[in-house]
């Protein structure tokens, strides 16, 4: 096998047969054997998992005891009847869109402000990003201390000039409002630099001739750089949302106690379906909020292709 | 009228080309000083004493107990700060040399070798990327139970050995990176595939292998959800160990905003090595996404 390696000669057409056979095999095989760690890994830990849940959904399930028999959807009822799991439910789609929203339309005008001729490009480009090395769980500890109620920096500033105290901790839109600020804090300049490699695809001589015919640069911004950056935003949105309606290490650790504040103002999906699932070791229910929120994830990721298909395909037309 | 033409399609050119106004850069500097402020300010708190950020007359000038309060959490018996350091480096290295390695390997197979079925399993691949895989929680806390590993670094660095989007990432780059007749050239030598893998597609795949590798660890390194469900505060990663320091009854904010700067710190110096090649990643993962 060694010494075959290193044939530098070509060989001779007696001694083809093994290896040729060898490598036949070889060729038909190995691709196989290359991509199958993947695919194993993931019927392991993704596929499988999936299923499990659902089979684990279907039955009543204790985090010590195991299985305990068949529930049928009786689970899923329960959950589907609990209150908390609808204030779960909005508040998971406040924060998100409190988040996304804003977040996305910072990073366009980052993206914009970095697609000019700039001196010092990479200082800029890499101060945009300083904040996705930032662990959430830290960013979560630092700008919690920035929203507290009595203390915190931001009423301080706000009784500077005048405001009232907001009661980041006890009202549920502002409460909303602190941890989405967390999420921006990370996310933002990191979105900016995806939006902007989408902007420098953008064929230059578009910009040119709508420069001729006199466009000025915010109707060169409407017109052809959003239009043309719609793969980009929907590579975006789309990311954005599979991460946002799992939140969990922002809410988690917005207070001491982790469960989404006393009248659960900020408690979303997953930590409902922690506490169900690791605080009332029922994990039947918690596994039917999970598959609850797959089922939200995907519906929610359908409407987004939807939309931007529709709006996409009208900006087509009104050009 | 074409001469009017051309200095009009000049001028055209020179408004797009003219270096940008106060305003872009005011833009830009106002996002830099929102990105470093958070860090300034767990300074300021990090480096007082316990009534620090109640103090009504609070001084924007750092207080001289930063190395106290940053003992205080390494001295901290629920926090385990350097046993967390020591595994936090461990998960993310050993994954991250997993999922570049297992990527690459797969990446020059969809890339480069014809078999069955190719296409379908590739479009399969990226349709995994759509599957959340924290909902996948539960099941994989049983089953971890099961195996007996709950508490241990093999429970959260299994699930993260090989991603779909290292796949994805290396397919594309060893797709136009390595050309067709390298290949050919190494299989008419005798050479197998593995050993063309080793040989030639690792080589050529580095840029690539490199920014996956650096986004994975950062990503490992910043992980919170599953290792805090698999981990316990014996044998934690960094975040897990983070954690633990607000969930005392009393919350002395210099000491966690002293700690949540020291778990940024390993990063953030990666990120003044190697950021360049982090936003050049970022950029050209996104041209294929």
């Amino acid at each position: 096998m060694t010494t075959s390696t290193v044939v530098v000669k070509a060989p001779s057409r007696r001694s083809l047969g093994l290896r040729d056979n060898l490598g036949r095999w070889d060729l038909a095989v190995s691709p196989y054997l290359f991509i199958s760690p993947f695919f194993i890994l993931f019927a392991l830990v993704g596929l499988f998992p999936l299923a499990y849940t659902g089979w684990v959904s279907l039955h009543r399930w204790d985090l010590i005891g195991g299985e305990l028999g068949w529930a049928g959807f009786d689970n899923f009822t329960f959950v589907l009847q609990q209150r908390q799991f609808w204030v779960a439910l909005r508040n998971t789609a406040s924060i998100f869109l409190i988040s996304a929203v804003p977040q996305l339309i910072a990073a366009t005008a980052i993206a914009a402000a970095l697609d000019t001729h700039l001196r010092n490009k990479t200082f800029w480009r890499m101060s945009v990003l300083v904040p996705f090395v930032v662990m959430p769980v830290a960013v979560t500890l630092i700008f919690g201390s920035m929203f507290g109620e009595r203390y915190g920096l931001v009423n301080r500033t706000l009784s500077d000039i005048g405001l009232g105290p907001i009661r980041w901790h006890t009202d549920p839109l502002a409460s909303h409002i602190a941890i989405a600020t967390m999420v921006n804090f990370r996310w933002t300049g990191y979105n900016a630099l995806i939006l902007l490699a989408g902007m420098q695809a953008v064929p230059r001589d578009l910009y040119e001739a709508a420069t001729i015919d006199g466009a000025n640069w915010l109707r060169r911004f409407f017109l052809i750089t959003i239009p043309q950056l719609r793969p980009t935003i929907v590579f975006v949105i789309i990311t954005a949302t599979i991460g946002g309606l799992q939140i969990f290490d922002e809410p988690r650790l917005y207070d001491q106690n982790g469960l989404g504040g006393e009248d659960q103002q900020w408690m979303t999906m997953t930590i409902y379906l922690y506490k169900l699932g690791w605080n009332q070791l029922n994990f039947g229910r918690a596994a039917a909020v999970a598959w609850l929120l797959f089922v939200v994830i995907v519906a929610v990721g359908l409407l987004n292709l939807f939309f931007t298909r529709r709006i996409a395909s009208s900006e087509d037309g009104r050009r | 009228m074409s001469v009017l033409a051309s200095i009009e399609r000049r001028r055209a050119l020179a408004r797009i080309e003219q270096r940008p106004g106060a305003i872009v850069y005011g833009l830009l500097t106002f996002v830099l000083i929102a990105s470093v402020f958070p860090f300034y300010w767990s300074f300021l708190i990090g480096s007082g004493d316990a009534g620090t950020l109640s103090d009504t007359g609070m001084s924007w000038i750092p207080g001289g107990n930063f190395l106290h309060n940053v003992r205080a959490v390494i001295e901290n018996d629920s926090v385990n700060f350097w046993h967390a350091l020591a595994n936090s480096v461990i998960v993310s290295s050993v994954i991250s040399a997993s999922v570049v390695f297992f990527s690459t390997l797969a990446g020059f197979a969809f890339a480069k070798a014809r078999f069955r079925g190719r296409r379908g399993l590739l479009v399969f691949v990226i349709g995994t990327m759509c599957v959340p895989t924290q909902l996948s929680v539960v099941p994989l806390f049983i089953a971890v139970s099961k195996f007996g590993w709950t508490g241990s670094l093999g429970a959260v660095i299994v699930p993260g050995l090989v991603t779909a989007f290292g796949v994805f990432w290396m397919t594309q780059y060893i797709a136009q990176a390595l050309p067709d007749e390298l290949v050919e050239a190494a299989r008419i030598d005798g050479a197998s595939m593995l050993q063309t893998f080793w040989r030639i597609a690792l080589p050529v795949s580095r840029p690539a292998a490199a920014m996956l590798g650096l986004f994975t660890f950062i990503m490992s390194w910043t992980n919170f959800f599953w290792p805090f469900i698999a981990l316990n505060q014996s044998n934690p990663t960094l975040p897990v160990a983070l954690a633990t320091l607000q969930a005392n009854y009393f919350v002395d904010y210099s000491i966690v905003l002293a700690g949540a700067l020291l778990a940024t710190v390993p990063l953030l110096t990666l990120f003044i090595f190697a950021g360049r090649q982090l936003v050049e990643g970022i950029m050209r993962g996104a041209l294929k996404g």
